[in-house]
């Protein structure tokens, strides 16, 4: 392949990835605030305002950011001044690294060569993805630790021990996905999905595996330390790892709770809702079950494909936003009980029924 | 005599049911109440924006510009009421003063000349950073003189002399019903705009 394509192609599908996590994750902020608001009867923010105009409280993300950007950035009086500040890097760094392995498209052809959308086309994406996850859990340790200010570090201790507990359970919860399509690769998964059950039901994980929906999505919202499951934080009345925090800081650590919620929402979307996959959408055009074709040229199909991922991401974000707007915290034993005796054996479980089902019909 | 219908809160606690504690069902539930007034305000807003009318989408006030009404009997900030020629109803006979649980009245009498009154305030202070805002004085005054039907509530000063209204002020402040309802010019004045009237017009 031409070597100048090939660097065009992963710089701008790198653009691309990270350009829409981080304009969706600034989205987010004005998002909770009127979804919130929409659902609790009220207006919301929409007093920012640029020549008089204020288009629905969006430019709160522009106030916001100048804001945080413009407040004096205190450091505590700490010996790890560098850990202090490296914190909040690793956090968002991580989140946004796990990006890397989403398959956003199929593929485009430029010039006669193929381009799979999707930035690391590795064939170990799911371990890729729980590595990220796991090491994300150091931004918030070394935050809690390096803030010398006991009450961080008590922060720190109950999210790592609560990203640990749920990260076993999204495991599990996946290796019912990992028996049925047999890859580690996010790509072939999509792909794998594009199939149709029974000859009309697209075949998604969510009808393959609803239990392990279910569950996927219960611990990936705990994973991204909100309501209800926000113990390490507790903005309302416990403090959190990251009270010693300030300025922007703070603020990539709030970004990195809202780029995972997107990640969570990517990577339900990827595994259970067919990714980039339209129903009866081949190739070609739109293949219905019924009969009937409508041919598409193949860049329409790719447009489609792309407009279809962002979209079901962006649904699963207003999902996440809804459940964390209607429940109420947990406590920390119900937390862990909800954890370690609910979803880690019902995952187990799922994985065990799967693995029966998939044995029997392999035979 | 009606009957008094008492709950006992204990006996209307009860086992839960299964599906109760298994928690989904009713996370479920939640979800469907909270996701409805989402969608039904969404949808208000957005007919709204067409100029269709609907039903309120919202149950609170955009403050500045829209106020919440307040009732006819709201105890707001202070004002002298006048005689219909102009000079002042108090005759300073120290009521309100007396009564007044803050101590925020501050009242200077001088002698008139007229004998139907006698009396006048020569000064007629209230430090309104005192103030409980209770009526009593309102109550107390037998000429019908202080009255707390401004409106005015937004009531803010940068220092604390600043919160003390002499007697032009509170006797240049006109009831609600004569100022209108322009509640935003009113929040961008300060209460010293309304000190209008430069002196007492003593009757002779």
């Amino acid at each position: 392949m031409n070597l100048g394509l090939e660097i065009g192609a992963a710089v701008g599908k790198t653009l691309f990835i990270i350009l829409f996590a981080l304009s969706l994750g600034g989205l987010l902020t004005w998002v909770e605030r009127k979804q919130s608001a929409l659902m609790q009867d009220r207006i919301g923010a929409n007093r920012a305002s640029i020549l008089g105009l204020r288009v629905w409280g969006l430019f709160h993300i522009i106030a916001d950011s100048v804001k945080m950007f413009m407040k004096e950035d205190f450091v505590p009086n700490t010996p790890h001044r560098i850990i202090h500040g490296l914190a909040p890097v690793l956090s968002l760094f991580f989140a946004l690294l796990s990006f890397a392995v989403i398959p956003f498209g199929n593929a485009i052809t430029i010039a006669g060569h193929r381009i799979g959308l999707q930035v690391l086309d590795v064939n170990i994406g799911i371990l890729f993805v729980f590595a990220m996850m796991s090491v994300a859990v150091y931004g918030i340790v070394l935050a809690g630790w390096s803030s010398n200010n006991n009450f961080s570090l008590l922060g720190s201790i109950r999210a790592s021990a609560q990203m640990i507990s749920y990260e076993v359970s999204i495991g599990m919860t996946l290796v019912g996905i990992l028996l049925i399509f047999q890859t580690l690769s996010l790509q072939e998964i999509v792909q794998a999905q594009g199939g149709l059950l029974f000859g009309f039901l697209p075949a998604w994980g969510v009808i393959l595996q609803p239990l392990g929906f279910f569950l996927f999505l219960t611990a990936g919202i705990a994973e991204t330390k909100r309501i209800p499951f926000d113990m390490p934080e507790g903005e309302s009345e416990i403090i959190g790892f990251f009270v010693e925090y300030s300025s922007m800081k703070f603020g990539m650590f709030m970004f990195a709770e809202f780029v995972g919620q997107i990640l969570i929402a990517s990577l339900v979307t990827t595994f259970f809702f067919g990714g980039w996959q339209v129903p009866y959408l081949a190739d070609a055009g739109f293949a219905f079950p019924w009969g009937g074709t409508i041919p598409m040229s193949a860049w329409v199909v790719e447009s489609l494909r792309v407009i279809s991922f962002i979209g079901k991401v962006a649904f699963f974000c207003w999902l996440q936003m809804l459940i964390r707007w209607t429940l109420p915290r947990f406590r920390f034993d119900q937390l862990m009980n909800l954890g370690w005796k609910v979803l880690l054996p019902l995952s187990l479980v799922n994985a065990v029924v799967t693995a029966i089902v998939v044995l029997w019909i392999g035979q | 005599m009606g009957r008094v219908n008492v709950i006992n809160v204990s006996e209307r606690r009860r086992e839960l049911t299964f599906l109760e504690r298994i928690y989904v069902v009713e996370v479920v539930r939640g979800l469907a109440i909270t996701a409805g007034h989402f969608f039904r305000n969404l949808i208000r807003h957005t007919l709204r924006l067409f100029g269709i009318k609907t039903a309120e989408p919202a149950a609170t006030f955009q403050y500045p510009e829209v106020r919440r009404p307040a009732a006819p009997r709201l105890r707001s900030l202070h004002r002298l009421a006048r005689h219909p020629d102009g000079t002042p109803r108090c005759v300073a006979c120290m009521m309100c003063e007396t009564v007044c649980p803050a101590f925020c009245i501050f009242i200077k009498a001088e002698e008139v000349d007229d004998p139907n009154i006698e009396k006048r305030p020569k000064s007629f202070d209230i430090d309104i950073g005192r103030c409980v805002f209770c009526g009593f004085c309102v109550e107390a005054c037998p000429e019908d003189a202080i009255r707390m039907d401004t409106g005015i509530t937004e009531i803010g000063s940068l220092s604390r002399t600043g919160m003390v209204l002499d007697i032009n002020m509170l006797l240049s402040l006109p009831p609600k019903e004569e100022r209108g309802d322009k509640p935003v010019d009113f929040l961008q004045k300060r209460l010293v705009d309304y000190n209008l009237v430069p002196e007492i017009q003593a009757k002779t």
